[in-house]
């Protein structure tokens, strides 16, 4: 799994691209921590177009960044998802803490 | 006539191998004409409960993972069995949202995404011997023709 990074004014935009399990969860935790206390981030976009896979442990690593992303008073959202990605956000209850938005600007506009 | 097919396969519980055992029984599926909604079920089904017996089953100590797959007619069966620490209490484990390990951010959704995304879930566990996950999805499209 890559990350690439956009950040606009303190809105940290992430585009996670490839396969987010277990495999791979706590290299990417870690990397996004490291990201968004480096550049003090108050609100986290996910950008969800190029992610290919996603099992219970990204849910994981996307509830443990929200809970710090809220603790400090920004809020989280996620873009582009796709149907399969959707499926399992759906089932975790992940849009009663987070938003789901079209794309990247709608998302900007919406925090 | 019944048409049947099977596959067996086993590896070391490292996490590099749940990327390689979800897309091997996606790859056997495909026989079976699946749409990608109907793979794309399969392969998380498949890393959560390969993804169990890794950080439950050996506590991230070296074992043996088991992937077994029958095919009879438009019905996949898949058993997952790992010789690990087993299952205390199987109606706790797969309960929405609880997990045992919640310091590792586990988010405890592996046997309810299972249940969701299979037709039918069985698991079988004994403290100190293993668990064993059987899941059966039935696929329609072969039916069509």
């Amino acid at each position: 799994m890559q990350l690439e990074y956009q950040l606009v004014q303190n809105t940290l935009i992430v585009k996670l691209k490839g396969e987010l399990d277990h495999h791979v969860a706590e290299k990417i935790r870690q990397e996004l921590d490291d990201t968004i206390k480096k550049n003090r981030c108050k609100n986290l976009i996910f950008n969800l177009s190029d992610m290919r896979f996603m099992d219970s442990s990204g849910i994981g690593v996307i509830i443990g960044r929200y809970k710090y992303i809220s603790q400090i008073g920004g809020k989280v959202a996620v873009v582009e998802v796709s149907e399969k990605v959707d499926k399992i956000f759906s089932l975790a209850g992940m849009y009663r803490i987070i938003g789901k938005h079209q794309n990247q600007l709608d998302a900007l506009n919406s925090l | 006539m019944e048409y049947k097919n099977h596959m067996k396969l086993q590896f070391d519980s490292k996490s590099q191998n749940e990327a390689f055992a979800r897309v091997v029984v996606a790859a056997f599926a495909a026989q079976l004409d699946p749409t990608i909604e109907e793979i794309a079920d399969i392969k998380t089904a498949v890393s959560e409960a390969v993804t169990n017996s890794i950080i439950h089953g050996y506590d991230g100590n070296l074992g043996s993972v088991t992937v077994e797959c029958n095919i009879i007619d438009n019905t996949l069966e898949i058993i997952i069995e790992d010789d690990g620490n087993g299952i205390e209490d199987i109606k706790q484990a797969m309960e929405p949202l609880f997990t045992s390990k919640p310091e590792l951010e586990r988010s405890g959704m592996g046997f309810t995404v299972m249940e969701t995304f299979m037709d039918e879930v069985d698991v079988i566990s004994e403290v100190g011997s293993g668990t064993k996950i059987k899941m059966v999805k039935k696929f329609n499209s072969l039916n069509e023709e």
